[in-house]
């Protein structure tokens, strides 16, 4: 920004190529505030015009070169300066010189992988973004647009059910069992808890969905625990041989695919935690991991070629099978956030 | 399946008194029979798992759960300064760790303190707090019984009953040789043995 009146100032603006028919979907800023941005995929092209317009009329613009990139970075909170990038794609777009009137240029960042989900929590934001940056002597113009992206996943091959007796001896037993370890973040968790022994007045009983969010490596290690949900699927005193039904759906809640060691500097997991509580509000739990993906939509033909393109990337597979896992995550689309 | 693997009580997590329910055999899932063959479905399947149904004995028999502990008529006895309350603790369970289903003690607040004590220091459980000391009511030159007070020994022995009964149901209280001797043996025996029950 200038703060003289005299010389030439000017302003960026970003237009993406596809921003008509580019899906937007809302995302949640480090204040809470939810704002909509274009969505991507991995493997998708991002491209676009870099519109500088001259403030002052009549007037040369001078600077040092004219980029724009593609930036994909971690930012954990408490450690602010450092930004951990695992994309970063430059593209010059004018040599340095003079700009005499307000001019547009074309860019392309091609096929970009994008190997993690967007994601902003409690302690730490991993996003990507454009930066279209006028170099100049003093003070450089820039200007950044954030775009979300989303990591797709196929039904899972193996999805075995969790079934555990749990208890306190002689006071409490219980089995529960819940259809699957690994939910779509639209699925519905199905499952029961039956009663063998209850030597304890139980009042109710609840399930919740925790989000654990970690963070730092080694001796700091830091996690967050946020309760996304809490269901009651029992109101009353259980005898011995009933069974309690459950059926949560996920859709209603705000909830992520679970990231593990996400470029060695995140974790976001979930964990399902069945609650007993009795007459003396005292609670009795029992935490079990659950794997949360996000599931595409039907394939869409028309993107056949560019997800034809992007399976190539996928070299090191040997078999036909992931590649086509890969042609289909290139090419899926959501059903409405 | 493994052997069955029966564990202590599960111990106390955190201030709030929250209990981890530890596992007891493992039960394999059935992996091979029934992977689950989604052949991408639109619509979830949300009908119930299957379960056995409940045998009518066990949903219309007596709860397993049954413990009420009632304390009533108190006592004062003894002379001038060396006056003290009783109160009778009657206990009735059906719970299997209890030696008597049916029982009647007779004690004092000093002996609910004991208890109180014996508990901090021996397990893991946030105790419940007794009702007051009242040292105030046993200052000299007050207009009233002080602490013998008919009304004040109605409030502590409302105090008295709702301190027990929460710590009777605690499953790591009942595992404690202190909780047994208070509520069943006549006298305690301030030179026991901390442990387990017999």
């Amino acid at each position: 920004m200038s703060f003289f009146s005299f010389g030439q100032s000017a302003e960026i603006d970003i237009v993406l190529n596809d921003a008509e028919t580019r899906k937007k979907v809302e995302h949640k800023a480090e204040d809470g505030k939810k704002d909509k941005y274009f969505l991507f995929y991995d493997g998708e092209t991002v491209s676009g015009k870099v519109n500088v317009t001259l403030k002052n009329a009549g007037k040369r613009l001078e600077h040092q070169g004219i980029k724009i990139e593609f930036i994909g970075q971690i930012e954990l909170y408490y450690d602010r300066g450092n930004h951990h990038e695992f994309v970063s794609l430059v593209k010059d777009l004018a040599r340095p010189g003079e700009l005499t009137q307000s001019q547009t240029f074309d860019f392309e960042f091609t096929h970009v992988e994008k190997p993690y989900e967007s994601y902003t929590g409690q302690n730490v934001k991993l996003r990507y973004f454009l930066r279209a940056t006028i170099s100049r002597r003093l003070n450089d113009v820039v200007k950044e647009m954030d775009i979300v992206v989303h990591t797709l996943s196929t039904y899972p091959e193996l999805n075995s059910s969790i079934k555990m007796e749990v208890g306190i001896e002689d006071c409490l037993h219980i089995e529960f069992e819940y259809n699957k370890s690994k939910y779509h973040l639209k699925d519905v968790i199905v499952g029961k808890i039956y009663f063998l022994l209850v030597r304890i007045k139980v009042k109710h009983m609840e399930i919740d969905i925790i989000k654990r969010e970690t963070t730092g490596t080694g001796p700091n290690v830091y996690h967050e625990n946020e309760t996304i949900a809490k269901y009651e699927i029992m109101d009353g005193a259980p005898v011995r041989g009933e069974s309690i039904p459950i059926r949560l759906f996920l859709a209603g809640y705000e909830l992520t695919p679970t990231m593990r060691d996400i470029n060695k500097k995140f974790s976001v997991r979930y964990y399902l935690n069945l609650v007993l509580i009795d007459e003396e509000e005292r609670r009795y739990f029992k935490q079990q991991e659950i794997t949360l993906w996000r599931k595409g939509d039907i394939v869409r033909k028309s993107m056949s070629h560019q997800a034809a393109i992007a399976s190539q990337r996928f070299e090191g597979s040997s078999s036909i099978e992931s590649k086509m896992q890969a042609q289909a995550q290139a090419q899926a689309k959501e059903d409405g956030n | 399946m493994g052997g069955c693997e029966h564990h202590q009580l599960g111990e106390t997590s955190d201030e709030k008194g929250q209990v981890l329910l530890s596992r007891f055999s493992l039960s394999q899932s059935p992996s091979g029979s029934s992977e689950l063959k989604m052949s991408e479905p639109t619509v979830a399947d949300t009908r119930r798992l299957n379960s056995k149904p409940q045998d009518l004995t066990d949903a219309y028999g007596p709860p397993s759960n049954f413990l009420e502990i009632d304390v009533f008529n108190p006592q004062t006895i003894g002379v001038g300064r060396t006056r003290y309350t009783t109160y009778e603790l009657r206990m009735r369970t059906n719970l299997p760790i209890f030696k008597m289903k049916d029982s009647c003690v007779r004690r004092r607040y000093s002996d609910f303190e004991w208890l109180k004590n014996e508990l901090e220091r021996d397990s893991k459980i946030v105790v419940p707090p007794l009702p007051g000391k009242a040292l105030k009511r046993q200052l000299p030159f007050r207009g009233d019984e002080g602490i013998f007070e008919e009304s004040f020994i109605e409030e502590r022995r409302v105090g008295l009953e709702q301190f027990i009964n929460k710590i009777a149901g605690h499953p790591l209280a009942q595992n404690e040789r202190c909780l047994h001797m208070f509520l069943q043996e006549e006298t305690i025996d301030r030179n026991y043995v901390p442990g387990k029950p017999q």
